[in-house]
């Protein structure tokens, strides 16, 4: 796994929750996940629209803490790579 | 800011509360970590027992409180949810409760919801799930010491009318809330108003209500405390974090030697001394033998392992409640997941250290249902409590105590962790197994919430070490004394007079039949006859041998550890502590592994297979010892 760390502005290939670093925020745009796996995610405010910061990694680099609307919710790399984002800046146009 | 009273909508102020209309039941709802059962016990406090039923299908607790005047209510703990559609099993039973469809359980009358004042945004979200049930509904905001402390701020009024219920700010861990429940109950609300409620069926829609009710009660969430930040930085640190979890693990097995065993023969001295005056008014002879040297040894053997059973469990609570259980999930996750564990596996499995039963039951939480089979099969082979007398008794017997690093780890607490070391690596064995064969699935996802780290009160602590010395007392009570004096018995059967010896007993005459079964694996008709009682429990063989040798003259006066060495070689011993550490001698485990698979098929292939494994492994180790030695 290769963490592009300088992504800041939308690349290509969508951001991911995967690729955000300790330290960097964003917004979340969509879970590609099956619903079974999704709607406890979204139980606990992983929802479109919603700003969240990459707080600090696991000691194994995996899983990551992530903080979401409060709360601190540590999720495995397997979880984040389906879990798209828009950069903090455009977010701001797309969901006022 | 703090409303001990809570705060009523200002639509129902006019409006009178249905006459005739009384709460005998109500559930307390909410998500998990919020404070519900630390409400629960207070309300219900000590003076009654709290049920665990493990017997009915749910895992939901019942007690009872006393209203104000002095009618008995039902208040039901339903376990910790985020939503009441029904994806797992815990959510399920909440939501069949609350509908009145679980059989067996009163319809509440009335909810008591709890939700955490620091994280209302996404707590409000289950608000308007429940809100939508109809029910009379108190709101209780918990936590708002750290609301206040944290700088936080939310407009009761404003939110008690958004949401149409009677809102409150509370303490639970303070011991405030209980008032204002006695006053809700008393009132027999009404109906919740609320202004508005989402689609509930949108789990976005919902977020975007919730963030609007907030928004409208001015609500100001706390900002993370840092000092919990800085603790993670430590306890999460690449090289810190895992070094401070071996060591606390190191630690807590130390602990419970080190500080355990001292406590323990304090407590043997004292059973001992109970034990004289008694037997004195008793006349002697068979009546004196039968109630002094067979049940009172058999259950003083048992009982005096108490202060290690307790150690162990005040070690969990401190690192459960202090929050730094989830850390350790964080830090042992990566292994768990290469050891091709579920995620959501970890705490149902992490509880079983304690008890395999509730950790049978917190297997709920999964919703795969072929990861929830194969957590159900494995966690009996985690270390749990029961196996603790037994393994103190045999290592304190036959592993001398020298410092194998210093006051850090002595050679007797390694042995027991090696023995939970070796369950654990059964239990991944197995895991792995299953998972390759018939219980194949995709991988559910870890979702791990890390709470704002808090100090343990000694009220909840307290509470917990009440609850499982008062169920350790009276399985002694029970099982042991049953078999205790059971055995007794058939020690004494046929009748003789004057002094036979021990091998002649009806009871040596059946032990010595399956003797042959077990011998290989170096263990005498003694060591069978505990093999045969311990399916009971496995603490039922201490209680067993201390009948036996309390009731044979030759080891009547040696205490425990002394007269085992009689009857079983260092071989035997190793056999006997794997035997234990893999066999599922335990028929509460049994009982409900086929209450939640609702089938014999899973429980019997289950007790099979681990005899199996015991059998096996005792096997090997004896007849390996006893060839390296000759």
């Amino acid at each position: 796994m290769i963490f592009n760390f300088k992504k800041t502005t939308p690349a290509l290939p969508p951001l991911r929750l995967a690729d955000l670093a300790p330290g960097q925020a964003a917004i979340i745009a969509d879970l590609a996940l099956p619903a079974a796996t999704a709607e406890p995610l979204m139980d606990l405010g992983l929802v479109a629209g919603t700003k969240v910061l990459a707080v600090r990694r696991a000691p194994g680099g995996d899983p990551v803490v992530y903080r979401v609307d409060g709360a601190e919710i540590a999720l495995r790399h397997e979880t984040t790579r389906h879990i798209s984002l828009l950069p903090l800046e455009t977010a701001a146009e797309v969901c006022p | 800011m703090t409303a001990l009273t809570a705060i009523e909508p200002a639509s129902s102020v006019g409006s009178a509360p249905a006459a005739g209309r009384t709460i005998r039941t109500f559930a307390l709802v909410g998500p998990p970590n919020s404070g519900k059962s630390t409400l629960f016990n207070n309300l219900t406090g000590l003076r009654q027992k709290v049920a665990n039923f493990p017997g009915v299908t749910v895992e939901q607790r019942a007690g009872s409180m006393r209203s104000g005047d002095g009618a008995t209510l039902t208040v039901l703990d339903l376990p910790g949810i985020h939503s009441l559609s029904p994806h797992s099993e815990d959510e399920r039973v909440a939501a069949d409760v609350l509908s009145g469809r679980m059989p067996g359980t009163p319809r509440p009358d009335a909810i008591v919801l709890i939700l955490d004042a620091t994280n209302l945004n996404r707590h409000l979200v289950l608000a308007a799930r429940v809100i939508a049930l109809g029910l009379p509904t108190l709101v209780l905001l918990n936590m708002a010491d750290s609301l206040r402390e944290q700088d936080g701020d939310v407009d009761l009024v404003a939110l008690a009318g958004q949401l149409g219920t009677p809102v409150a700010l509370i303490s639970a861990a303070r011991g405030e809330g209980l008032s204002t429940v006695q006053n809700f109950v008393r009132s027999a609300g009404s109906a919740p108003a609320p202004v508005e409620l989402p689609v509930l069926q949108d789990v976005r829609h919902c977020r975007e209500w919730a963030v609007r009710v907030a928004g409208r009660a001015s609500y100001r969430r706390p900002l993370p405390p840092v000092w919990s930040q800085r603790l993670d930085s430590i306890f999460l640190h690449r090289y810190w974090g895992p070094a401070i979890f071996l060591g606390v693990v190191v630690a807590a097995f130390q602990l419970i030697f080190r500080l355990g065993q001292p406590l323990s023969d304090a407590l043997q001295g004292l059973l001992l001394g109970a034990g004289q005056p008694l037997a004195a008014h008793l006349p002697a002879g068979i009546m004196r033998s039968l109630l002094m040297d067979g049940a009172w040894k058999g259950m003083t053997s048992v009982l005096v392992f108490l202060p290690q059973i307790l150690l162990l469990f005040l070690l969990i609570g401190v690192l459960e409640d202090s929050g730094y259980l989830a850390r350790a999930a964080v830090i042992t996750d990566r292994s768990m997941a290469r050891l091709g564990l579920n995620g959501k596996a970890f705490i149902p499995l992490l509880s079983a250290y304690a008890c395999a039963v509730p950790a049978i039951m917190a297997t709920r939480t999964i919703e795969n249902k072929r990861d929830r089979m194969a957590t159900i099969l494995i966690a009996p082979l985690m270390t749990c409590s029961a196996r603790l007398p037994v393994y103190t008794m045999i290592i304190a017997a036959f592993v001398p105590d020298r410092p194998l690093a210093g006051i850090f780890l002595g050679t007797r607490a390694a042995a027991m962790l090696g023995l939970y070391l070796v369950g654990f690596l059964a239990a991944v064995a197995t895991a792995r197994l299953l998972k390759s064969s018939v219980l194949k699935s995709h991988s559910s996802p870890f979702v791990m919430e890390l709470p704002t780290y808090r100090r343990p009160t000694l009220r909840s602590l307290g509470l917990r070490l009440a609850d499982r010395s008062w169920a350790f007392a009276s399985r002694v009570g029970t099982v042991v004394l049953a078999v205790s004096l059971g055995l007794a018995l058939l020690i004494n059967l046929p009748v003789h007079s004057g002094h036979a010896a021990l091998e002649d007993s009806l009871l040596a005459v059946v032990g010595q039949k399956i003797e042959p079964v077990i011998a290989p694996l170096g263990f005498n008709w003694k060591i069978g006859v505990g093999l045969v009682t311990s399916i009971a429990a496995r603490e039922v063989i201490v209680g067993t041998l201390g009948t036996l040798y309390g009731m044979d003259p030759g080891t009547h006066a040696m205490p425990l550890q002394s007269a085992l060495h009689t009857d079983l070689s260092p071989g035997g011993a190793v056999a006997l502590l794997l035997f234990f550490a893999f066999a599922l001698q335990c028929t509460s485990t049994l009982a409900v592994v086929r209450k939640e698979t609702n089938s014999w098929k899973w429980p019997l292939l289950q007790f099979a297979y681990m005899a199996a494994l015991a059998y096996g492994s005792a096997l090997l180790a004896n007849q390996l010892i006893q060839h390296l030695r000759l």
